[in-house]
């Protein structure tokens, strides 16, 4: 009898994806969806035409713009020349690869890894690349979903298949129930803060556990997004009814019969009894409070009601000089209480929080309430499709009405590739991924944290802690 | 891609750890359509400071960086290993590189090498001594065929490499033509799983 060995959720995800086995552990692996963005493929399309290449399997890439697009008024022309010639090289190459596109006019328009999802384009089971490193957010849906440099996208592009050397795995056991006020974001910064940004290095996490069945779809993508910042190559999540319910009658879901196997096939996508992993971390999710990055790499997190770390008391010589060069960098003192650091911008938006939950939860602080004076707050959602649900749903008018700029979908400040960035020296709470130095903008100052923390910081004009602030509203 | 085999050259040492591919390359240099043009920018902001390693006359010319843990972590970019070739560097030494770097530095010929932490402290207190007071440097060899890294001074360590990407490397490969090579495969795969 053949003995087979207890398989991880990943395993069996390689496993089915493996074209051949090149050498000890590197294998080529068929790629079931490619979506491409207009800043990391340009090289690659021009490689392909160089060589004479063609795109294997058009029907498997889906293209939108969202690094470099403008987010204010859409009926006027692009005023950045830079940019609009990036913009119309995705639309040429689209044309002549024959690749559909998102383009700034259509409706499915946002950014990548909220649009992929939204249209039931993700599922489980597939293995999804993208030159862009949070496309760990598809791994929520039970994929194995991975970020490319432009060389690989090229890869992709013309063999639908990618070289990886099989990385090991690591499981993100998260127990216990959150509190009020804890938000996805609080969970996996926590994780973050608990390994450090290379924590996860060569390896893709398995988040398990009663508090990750209890996130809806989309703090499952938010926790899945941020994989990559504890250096991870993928995270991923065991699809189930939540899974399923998500995606049932999305756009490019399957429908009817096709529907039903699907779902028998995906019930089969988890790990086996037994499954080992090279890594195992837990987190007790009832102790996670609301979290608030005070340096310059989101590993460099604490606890809202913490203090400024001071780097004397960090364990290694390495550490305590990255963490003073990062409070230089943020023009903070060691000791101050993160509570109270005043605040000049917030930037609600990115892959990882601008997704119609983000919003509702963002708008439930603000309701009623106004941005502090000489505070800059904007509102970026994810994605065209997110902007009407929001719109329908009277979000807008909260979020203008309490002083918040309203945008249309893109990247936006998350990286500042576009005009949305910070000034030299202001201080942001931002909903977004990276805070590291100069990333919303040359010598701004990002402190990432959970939309309903982003919002209250709007309001306060300071960090604060959404719990206690909430009590201190109704009271 | 130009072969690698075995490069000699200047190191300069840039004591940092989890530099990220913001810093390498700030975003505002992603705006362009090709692969050239980036090494100018390369540490843009960094570069502007004074006491940057890389500022330092002496490090001009160098080809092999030895640097921090986690190097190229964050964005995917492959535009910062574009900026680090561009500029001249053919090999980065670190006791570990973020994974989506590591494998964009061997799609361009550019060789990741990790030592040990303590290896690599070695190597960058000797490139830092080598500097001080108008120094000429300090030259190291990376030798890919034979997976070791050493200098004129008596150091020499191996290394390890995963041998498809060395192959690659060694021969100056394009990834592309070899996967082209498994088409049947990649139609049988397509065949029973359509």
């Amino acid at each position: 009898m053949r003995v087979v060995a207890a398989r991880t959720l990943f395993d069996r995800i390689w496993d089915a994806h493996v074209v051949q086995q090149l050498a000890d552990g590197v294998a080529l692996l068929y790629v079931d969806l490619h979506l491409v963005h207009e800043v990391t493929s340009p090289q690659a399309f021009a490689g392909l035409r160089a060589a004479g290449r063609s795109v294997r399997r058009p029907e498997r890439t889906l293209a939108t713009v969202d690094h470099n697009v403008p987010t204010g008024d859409r009926s006027l022309p692009i005023d950045d020349p830079v940019a609009a010639r990036q913009l119309d090289a995705l639309g040429t190459n689209a044309r002549e690869f024959g690749i559909e596109l998102f383009d700034l006019a259509s409706p499915n328009q946002g950014i990548v890894h909220v649009i992929a999802p939204e249209l039931g384009a993700t599922q489980p089971g597939m293995l999804i690349v993208c030159g862009d490193s949070h496309t760990s957010t598809h791994g929520a849906f039970g994929a194995f979903a991975l970020g490319l440099g432009t060389s690989e996208v090229e890869h992709v592009l013309a063999t639908q298949c990618l070289v990886l050397a099989k990385p090991r795995n690591l499981e993100a056991h998260f127990t216990g129930v959150r509190a009020t006020g804890v938000s996805a974001k609080d969970l996996i910064l926590a994780l973050i803060g608990r390994i450090g940004t290379a924590g996860a290095a060569g390896h893709v996490i398995e988040y398990t556990g009663d508090a990750i069945r209890a996130l809806s779809m989309e703090e499952r993508m938010t926790v899945c997004n941020m994989s990559i910042e504890a250096g991870a190559r993928a995270g991923m999540i065991a699809p189930d009814e939540t899974t399923f319910d998500y995606l049932s009658g999305r756009p490019r879901a399957p429908a009817g019969a096709a529907w039903d196997r699907a779902v028998a096939r995906w019930r089969a996508l988890r790990a086996d009894a037994g499954a080992s992993y090279d890594t195992r971390v837990t987190i007790d999710a009832s102790s996670v409070g609301p979290q608030v990055t005070w340096g310059t790499h989101p590993g460099m997190v604490a606890d809202i009601t913490g203090r400024v770390p001071n780097p004397a008391d960090l364990p290694t010589d390495h550490e305590r000089r990255a963490a003073a060069r990062a409070l230089e960098y943020m023009g903070l003192t060691p000791g101050t209480p993160l509570e109270g650091i005043p605040i000049d911008r917030v930037f609600v938006g990115s892959c990882t929080n601008a997704r119609i939950e983000d919003l509702r939860a963002a708008a439930s602080i603000v309701r009623g309430l106004h941005v502090a004076p000489r505070v800059r707050a904007m509102v970026v959602p994810g994605s065209q499709r997110v902007k009407r649900e929001a719109e329908r749903e009277g979000l807008d008018r909260v979020f203008r009405e309490a002083g918040f700029e309203w945008r249309n979908a893109g990247c936006s400040m998350c990286l500042g590739m576009n005009a949305d960035v910070l000034g030299v020296g202001e201080r942001c709470a931002a909903t977004s991924n990276r805070n590291f130095e100069g990333r919303q903008g040359r010598g701004g100052r990002t402190h990432l944290m959970s939309p309903t923390m982003a919002a209250a910081a709007a309001i306060a004009g300071q960090l604060v802690d959404v719990r206690a602030w909430r009590r201190a509203e109704v009271a | 891609m130009e072969p690698f085999v075995r490069h000699r050259g200047k190191a300069a040492a840039l004591p940092r750890q989890d530099v990220d591919t913001d810093q390498i390359i700030p975003k505002q240099f992603l705006r362009g359509l090709e692969r050239t043009g980036l090494g100018a920018s390369l540490f843009f902001d960094w570069r502007a400071q004074p006491g940057f390693e890389l500022n330092d006359p002496a490090t001009e010319g160098a080809s092999i960086l030895i640097t921090g843990s986690n190097f190229g972590c964050g964005s995917s970019r492959e535009h910062a290993v574009w900026a680090l070739a561009e500029y001249g560097f053919r090999a980065i030494i670190a006791p570990s590189f973020a994974d989506i770097f590591f494998a964009n530095c061997c799609r361009n010929g550019v060789v990741p090498v990790q030592l040990r932490p303590a290896q690599v402290d070695t190597l960058m207190q000797r490139a830092q001594r080598a500097t001080v007071g108008g120094g000429h440097g300090y030259e190291v060899v990376v030798d890919l065929a034979e997976l070791s890294v050493s200098d004129d001074s008596g150091f020499t360590e191996r290394f390890e490499f995963d041998a498809y990407r060395r192959e690659l490397l060694l021969r100056g490969l394009d990834e592309i033509d070899r996967t082209l090579l498994e088409e049947p495969r990649i139609a049988e795969y397509e065949r029973l799983h359509s």
